[in-house]
């Protein structure tokens, strides 16, 4: 219980509050179409949780999430599809029993590569496997040749542009620019009803908070501390004996694996796929999320996501021109003023407030060499920089 | 001391653009030897460890640790060997605590997923302790890196190197930018530490170098100029005409 007490306070508070907020607060507060709304900017939130792995802790940015978000999104999608495309409801078609686009494009016969997405084992696997083996493949090739930076950011970017440009181009494989729509049940269960949207709703809350756990977990392991590590000097952790480019790509498949699920919820909750999440445009509002809540902050990086789509979706209702400039003027704005967005905003106000009022009640409970303790001497440079060390405040609080 | 050879670099060259920084040079360091490289600036010091850690490749040449060839391995294998490296500037890990510096050092867990499986247990603490008495930072285990002097992240770096038991360590000017008190403690330091290893040091200050060196080579142009006990290359007359002066 002790260990609890000490994890808590020492940021895990604000994983209980998140999940209190997602689970309870959220649910009795809003009416079902705001809740799948909310549902819909959490599966960002995903991709927002990767990135604080890849690019908080790993220092590796990337600017092509949409493209594992859209292959999560995409293989969920695909399972969807060929269940609502029985023969019976299909009967209309000059080839019954395969998905409708396929038939507008003169296809006569599913595609080999479809058959598997018949088997929802198969469909849950592929969610992950597929987007984190490109990952894997893409991460090889760049961090063994020590590609990084700025370079790696813009082969995302080509990866996230040449993903779009194949599935509207094969659009008898992938229903081309519309995506892949009029999905309706899961394995027999109409997800479109008021009920599967709040089951569906509650699914990807505790995914989310499953997957904030897992990266808790890593954070605090050897290999979370060896991210930080290399972020900071990469030589170094090189020369102790560790193969560095393993690291990253360890780092890059996770946070593809992660967007994926996400890109599979948001298929489940809204019901459709289509290249216009796969893009660079959204792999870069997605950074944006990451970068508003807080690059170094899972929870922060839930917050942002939903922060900026709730901005979105109220901004571009009323001003639907100036949305854009807008949202590049807080991209620009967080990270010139608050490189730990939202997270380091509270970190820096709030936590360090409340942190030296406790930790002055606290000095005398705990049992530690005096050594432990910052020198006297230096006690106001030491309580001072810390906070802006993204190493270690909410990165391993929370 | 025995006269065992545990690195052995033959002819090893390398040219930048046409530029022979290191030039067919020879080098041969015994085991438990302490070995000072000294040299005037742009005499390939530095390039000739970057060659031995794999952080340059080499043109042409061999360096044979242990009977093994190192030319081709990459950096982490070479120290996985037993060659550890330490570098000109403190290469520390600033935002973490002195422990954290000298755990993750720790060789063990060196894989993707035996970092996820990696256990901070006694042996380890053990370790870190040790090694922190021996660098003289016991006392500050949970002061975060970035705060200390420069001289202790000097230290710092050594003990996260002494982590691993390299049987070679490199430093590279150890003692630049400390104070006279701390020179004194990082000569005693090399003097312990090398008791059961190799180690290779580039030194400019010659007061230093005649404290530790068991044997001095001179470095000029990217060749050795002298190689021998310390008196003897102070005396050689090369040597005081492109380095010591006169």
């Amino acid at each position: 219980m002790d260990r609890f007490t000490q994890w808590f306070r020492g940021g895990g508070y604000s994983v209980v509050v998140l999940a209190a907020l997602i689970l309870v607060v959220f649910p009795l507060a809003l009416d079902a179409f705001r809740l799948n709304l909310v549902g819909k900017y959490l599966t960002y939130g995903f991709v927002a949780v990767g990135l604080v792995m890849l690019w908080g802790w790993g220092g590796v940015l990337s600017l092509g999430q949409g493209v594992f978000f859209g292959l999560g999104g995409y293989a969920m999608a695909m399972f969807l599809k060929l269940e609502a495309s029985d023969p019976e409801s299909t009967k209309i078609q000059s080839t019954p029993g395969i998905p409708d686009f396929m038939d507008w494009n003169q296809l006569t016969a599913l595609p080999l590569w479809w058959e598997p997405f018949r088997s929802l084992p198969f469909t849950i696997l592929a969610v992950v496997a597929v987007p984190a083996a490109l990952a894997f493949v893409i991460g090889y090739a760049m961090f063994k040749r020590r590609v990084g930076g700025v370079y790696f950011a813009i082969i995302t970017q080509a990866v996230a542009l040449v993903l779009t440009v194949l599935i509207i181009g094969q659009q008898g494989y992938t229903g081309g620019v519309n995506g892949i729509t009029d999905l309706k049940t899961l394995a027999g269960w109409d997800i479109r009803s008021d009920s599967a949207k709040l089951v569906l709703y509650f699914v990807n809350a505790g995914l989310l908070l499953a997957v904030i756990a897992l990266c808790l977990w890593i954070q605090r392991s050897k290999l979370g501390t060896l991210l930080l590590a290399m972020r900071d000097k990469e030589d170094r952790v090189r020369f102790s004996g560790y193969d560095v480019s393993m690291f990253k790509v360890f780092a890059f498949c996770l946070a593809a694996g992660i967007s994926a699920i996400g890109g599979a919820m948001f298929t489940l909750q809204v019901g459709f796929m289509s290249p216009s999440f796969v893009g660079i445009v959204p792999s870069i509002e997605m950074v944006i999320f990451a970068a508003v809540g807080g690059r170094m902050s899972l929870v922060g990086a839930v917050y942002g996501a939903l922060l900026v789509n709730f901005g979105k979706t109220y901004f571009s209702e009323s001003f639907p021109d100036l949305w854009l400039f807008l949202m590049a003027a807080l991209f620009i704005g967080v990270t010139m003023v608050f490189p730990n967005g939202l997270a380091g905003i509270w970190d820096k106000y709030v936590v360090q407030r409340v942190g030296t009022r406790r930790s002055s009640r606290r000095a005398g409970k705990i049992v530690a060499p005096p050594s432990a303790m910052p020198e006297p001497g230096r006690d106001d440079p030491v309580a001072e920089p810390p906070a802006e060390m993204p190493g270690r405040v909410s990165g391993q609080s929370a | 001391m025995s006269n065992e050879i545990v690195l052995a670099v033959e002819d090893l060259t390398v040219s930048f653009d046409g530029f022979k920084a290191i030039d067919a040079l020879n080098l041969y360091v015994d085991k438990d030897e302490l070995r000072v490289v000294i040299g005037p600036n742009g005499a390939g010091k530095t390039t000739l460890l970057d060659l031995i850690c794999g952080k340059t490749r080499a043109s042409a040449g061999s360096i044979r640790f242990k009977d093994q060839e190192m030319t081709r391995l990459p950096e982490h294998m070479i120290v996985r060997s037993g060659i550890g490296r330490k570098f000109q500037t403190p290469s520390i890990y600033e935002n973490l605590s002195v422990f954290k510096n000298l755990e993750v050092s720790y060789p063990r867990g060196r894989g993707v997923f035996g970092a996820l499986a990696f256990r901070c247990d006694e042996a380890v603490r053990g370790k870190v302790d040790e090694i922190a008495g021996e660098i003289g930072l016991a006392g500050m285990l949970h002061t975060e890196a970035g705060l200390l002097s420069h001289g202790q992240k000097q230290w710092l770096e050594i003990g996260m190197l002494l982590m691993q038991d390299p049987e070679l360590l490199m430093l590279d000017e150890p003692i630049a930018g400390m104070s006279v008190r701390e020179r004194e403690q990082t000569a005693d330091l090399l003097r312990r530490i090398c008791r059961n290893r190799s180690v290779i040091v580039i030194e400019h200050d010659m007061e230093f170098v005649s404290k530790i060196a068991h044997k001095v080579t001179v470095m000029h142009q990217g060749k050795i100029l002298a190689e021998g006990p310390m008196d003897k290359v102070q005396a050689d007359p090369r040597v005081i005409d492109v380095y010591l002066g006169h």
